[in-house]
């Protein structure tokens, strides 16, 4: 895997070595006491130090919701935008300056409602950003409404019969728009949250992570499910390169495929089936991570993790290619360029 | 031409050369049949055979119309001359006509007494039928007020080209640069230009540059040898200032002028645009500089085009994006985002007919108040306009100073026919170019992200990548001075009136105004944009006639000259002509208390210079009863 992080220039003075501490920000955190969301900054905050880049080529970019609130928090650059947009801002910031590291902070409503089309853009144009959409299936910060992952009849204040829109699978849109990276984690499971998005930190290409998170206001419980130390080994499947998808906590249950579906098959504990699937994240096509996609609870588990890291030009090492070629074979010359093509200028005198 | 006597019905020699002031020509034919080339290569040979001149291409949105259909007619229309050409021309002296359609949509335009070269082949039943003429007008005497010359174009481009290996329908094609062939000896022209053009543009295929030289020569000689016209015309060079010269449209103008910024500040550009009649031509230019640094970006909106180069502005780059008006609405929200983060920004509105999809191949200057007003909040931004194409070049560089020095976004407005309307354009020396910097920073310890410059009230522009000057900015209302989210009520109120003082504060930069004509008298006319040309047109013959007026125009259109009050008061009356129902008159009403009047025609068009004139004199002479 290519590493993104740029490492010092030989020769150059030895960086200090920076701590948690270091990027936080001297703001006070606004986050209604218990949210998710300083789970998940206290995971990249301790995270940014072992990347081994300093604070000033960090830059956090949010849209709006509670998530996007993130970057306040960060002592770090960074943008708060505007609604389901930040895609484009970290666009045009990454593909200007290369060499920065381009975080964006969104959420189900602003990636995947009012912001979905920039998502999809940034993820089929390979952007290097490291894009964390925390998922809570509410609108938190407009007070209670549906979001586009809220499940069909879902009552809130806006939906008070039920919703009738039919949820997006963050994954699944992320796949379909041929992201490089995906994966998913649980705002609670800090080992595994730091894990993946110390991969998504690495991998060279846009990295799409959902955090499934609970909003303990408008939707406390939403992931209750999956989050709960108790039945966190049995619901919910560990995704490890190479391995058999094997889950349960006496690692004692797999899947495999029945036709094209998956069905989970039961073991004595240490001797799995030959025919498990085995998970294979680097796999040029996305029927796999599509179909890890798909599944979820009650039927199956809930898969964790890296679903697909595969490697594809970023739109920015694309653009500085063109630059390149471009100014090696033409000089940049302002006053050949004013003057245009041979013959189309006269003289006056 | 101005005046009848200028080209004037000969019983000389019909190979004598006649000398002339000036003339308009216009060519018009289906979407398909090459007019607009053929209009560019008039244009190109007219201007580096030393004429001044202005152009307006006049096209429809629909790439194919079904041919020889109303809704297909494509136009090219060329005012040049020895004198200075200000307007593409009200009405033309020649009109080149392709088809029954062309013809029957352009007529009405043609001066009485004018040159209608027609292609006699195309008046079949079916042709007629399709330009729903019930007659056929070279028949039912409805042309006999102008000198029609029946050529039949097809046959003869058909008998030149005999001997290549082209079907019937591939010859045809050729049939403009016949009809060129014969407007470059009505006009004496050289033909050089052009055959060299065709051998480069067609260089793949030997047949086809055989093919179209041939049909070029074929129809100079058919010109000369059938004395079909009975005389010829030469224009006398124009008395341009000294300099290399070329000719060019507003939008090649506005894109060298990006190219230009970048250079001359040494901050690379990022344009982010999303395709859009009449803009896209902007993103086309410069996609081709990659060498300067110019990195494009075609983004999957209008708000992802400005996100982009807001995003790049803030690593410290010259953020450029590009637009029409259903695109400016779209971008109204992150123009607002921008002001906010007072980061430099510019924003290119080619305006066009509206509301909505309107009609996007036509020119309009109706975005004014919405470049002004058009968002939510106290939202202030520099508004600029040029004024003709090539000032497009000129107002790019003076938009990116601005928005560099005072941190703030610029809205430069230009318009479809400024776009693709082109004029000779003296090219500047490098030493002629406005040079300008990113302002110095503070060091880190010092540094605020809101802290103001005393003097510009600008604050800092640190991009990321600088240690030490770790910030955070965004929508939310800022702490004076910190930057720090901020909900107090005080602080709101300093904001919001420092965002407007700030912006205020570029009317001190703005030149003197330049009055056309005397300083006071009975009427001022005041424009904005591309009237410029019809106006100062109108303007010049009403005071040679003897008439108390002046002109004004305003390339500053926020803040607005300072001067501005002054010069309104020293005028009994204030004229407003705009293609808008009247937006600048709005403002000036508001602002000066003065009882400016409207002049407003929304066409779709140009404002005709004689439209002008007329509206003066009426307002002079009847005290503008008729409006």
């Amino acid at each position: 895997m290519a590493e993104t992080i740029p490492s010092t220039p030989a020769g150059a003075p030895a960086k200090p070595v920076l701590a948690r501490k270091d990027f936080v920000s001297d703001q006070m955190v606004r986050w209604c006491p218990g949210c998710g969301d300083y789970a998940i900054l206290a995971t990249v905050q301790k995270l940014l130090p072992s990347l081994g880049l300093s604070r000033e080529n960090h830059v956090f970019i949010s849209g709006i919701g509670c998530s996007s609130r993130f970057p306040y928090y960060m002592n770090t650059f960074g943008m708060h935008t505007i609604h389901g947009r930040a895609p484009t801002f970290a666009t045009g910031l990454k593909a200007s300056r290369p060499e920065l590291m381009v975080w964006v902070v969104t959420g189900d409503g602003d990636g995947l409602s009012i912001g979905g089309n920039h998502l999809i853009h940034a993820l089929r144009r390979n952007v290097d950003l490291k894009i964390l959409l925390f998922n809570n299936k509410i609108y938190g910060l407009t007070k209670g409404q549906t979001s586009p992952t809220s499940e069909v009849g879902k009552k809130t204040k806006s939906t008070p019969f039920g919703s009738v829109d039919y949820p997006i699978n963050p994954l699944s849109l992320a796949l379909a728009a041929e992201a490089t990276f995906v994966a998913r984690a649980i705002d609670t499971d800090l080992a595994s949250l730091g894990h993946v998005l110390e991969r998504a930190a690495r991998h060279k290409g846009s990295s799409f992570v959902e955090i499934l998170q609970n909003c303990i206001v408008f939707n406390d419980g939403a992931w209750a499910d999956v989050s709960e130390k108790s039945t966190r080994e049995e619901h919910n499947l560990f995704l490890e390169h190479g391995k058999p998808m094997i889950f349960g906590k006496d690692k004692n249950k797999g899947l495999r495929l029945k036709g094209l579906d998956p069905e989970i098959v039961e073991f004595d504990s240490g001797k799995p089936p030959a025919d498990l699937l085995v998970h294979d994240e680097k796999a040029p096509s996305t029927a796999l991570a599509h179909l890890l996609a798909n599944i979820g609870r009650p039927d199956f588990p809930v898969p964790q993790g890296v679903f697909r890291a595969v490697e594809r030009p970023t739109l920015e090492d694309l653009i500085e290619g063109q630059v390149a070629a471009a100014r090696q074979a033409r000089p940049a010359d302002l006053t050949a360029l004013l003057r245009g093509a041979e013959g189309e200028t006269w003289v006056v005198s | 031409m101005s005046d009848a006597t200028k080209m004037p019905e000969s019983s000389k020699k019909p190979d004598k050369l006649q000398e002339i002031e000036e003339a308009t020509i216009r060519f018009a034919g289906d979407s398909g049949d090459g007019i607009q080339l053929t209009g560019m290569q008039f244009t190109r040979t007219t201007a580096i055979a030393g004429n001044d001149l202005s152009t307006l291409p006049d096209y429809p949105a629909e790439i194919r119309a079904p041919a020889g259909t109303l809704p297909g007619i494509s136009g090219f229309q060329i005012h040049f001359g020895g004198g200075d050409i200000l307007t593409p021309g009200d009405a033309p002296d020649v009109l080149v006509a392709m088809n029954p359609a062309a013809l029957k949509g352009n007529l009405k335009d043609l001066k009485p007494g004018g040159f209608l070269i027609v292609n006699t082949d195309s008046f079949t039943p079916q042709n007629l039928a399709k330009a729903a003429c019930a007659a056929d007008p070279l028949k039912d005497g409805s042309l006999s007020g102008y000198r029609v010359l029946r050529v039949e174009l097809s046959r003869l481009t058909g008998l030149a080209l005999q001997g290549l290996d082209l079907t019937k329908v591939q010859a045809e094609r050729s049939k403009n640069f016949f009809a060129l062939g014969m407007m470059y000896w009505l006009f004496d022209r050289p033909l050089d230009p052009t055959l060299r053009w065709i051998a480069e543009k067609f260089k793949k295929s030997a047949v086809l540059v055989e093919a179209n030289q041939r049909a070029l020569k074929a129809g100079n000689a058919y010109a000369e040898t059938t004395e079909i016209f009975n005389a010829h015309y030469t224009v006398k060079k124009a008395a341009l200032s000294p300099g290399i010269y070329r000719n060019i449209t507003g939008n090649e103008a506005a894109a060298l002028g990006m190219v230009a910024a970048s250079v001359l500040s040494g901050i690379e550009l990022w344009y982010g645009s999303y395709p859009i009649t009449p803009a896209s031509d902007v993103l086309h230019e410069l996609s081709k500089h990659k060498n300067f640094g110019v990195r494009t970006f075609q983004a999957e909106d209008e708000i992802a085009a400005i996100g982009s180069a807001i995003g790049a502005s803030f690593g410290g780059k010259l953020g450029a994006t590009g637009t029409s008006g259903p695109g400016l609405a779209l971008k109204s929200e992150a123009i607002g985002y921008a002001v906010m983060l007072e980061l430099p920004l510019v924003i290119l509105d080619v305006q066009r007919s509206g509301p909505s999809t309107g009609m996007p191949t036509k020119t309009e200057q109706a975005d004014l108040l919405q470049a002004l007003y058009g968002r939510h909040g106290e939202c202030p931004v520099p508004v600029l306009a040029s004024a003709t194409p090539a000032d497009c070049f000129g107002m790019v560089l003076e938009a990116f100073r601005i928005a560099v020095k005072y941190m703030t976004p610029v809205v430069l407005l230009s318009d479809g026919y400024l776009a693709n309307g082109s004029e000779p354009w003296r090219i500047p020396g490098m030493g002629e170019l406005p040079r300008f910097s990113r302002p110095p920073i503070p060091s880190a310890d010092r540094f605020k992200p809101y802290a103001r410059d005393s003097e510009t009230l600008a604050r800092p522009w640190v991009s990321p990548g600088n240690a030490g000057y770790e910030h955070r900015i965004g929508g939310i209302e800022k702490a004076d001075v910190t930057g720090n989210v901020s909900y107090d009520p005080d602080n709101h109120e300093r904001m919001t009136r420092l965002r407007a003082a700030k912006v205020a504060q570029v009317a001190r930069e703005i030149p003197k105004s330049q009055i056309q004509g005397p300083s006071s008298g009975k009427l001022l006319v005041v424009g904005w944009g591309s009237t410029y040309g019809s106006i100062t047109q109108a303007v010049r013959r009403c005071q040679a006639q003897g008439l108390s007026v002046s002109s004004l125009h305003l390339r500053y259109l926020n803040p607005l000259p300072p001067d501005l009050g002054e010069i309104l008061g020293c005028f009994e009356r204030v004229l407003v002509p705009e293609i808008n129902l009247g937006q600048l008159v709005k403002m000036i009403r508001s602002r000066y208390l003065v009882d400016a009047k409207g002049f407003n025609c929304v066409r779709g068009q140009p404002l005709k210079a004689a439209d002008v004139e007329e509206a003066v004199e009426d307002i002079l002479n009847n005290g503008g009863a008729r409006g």
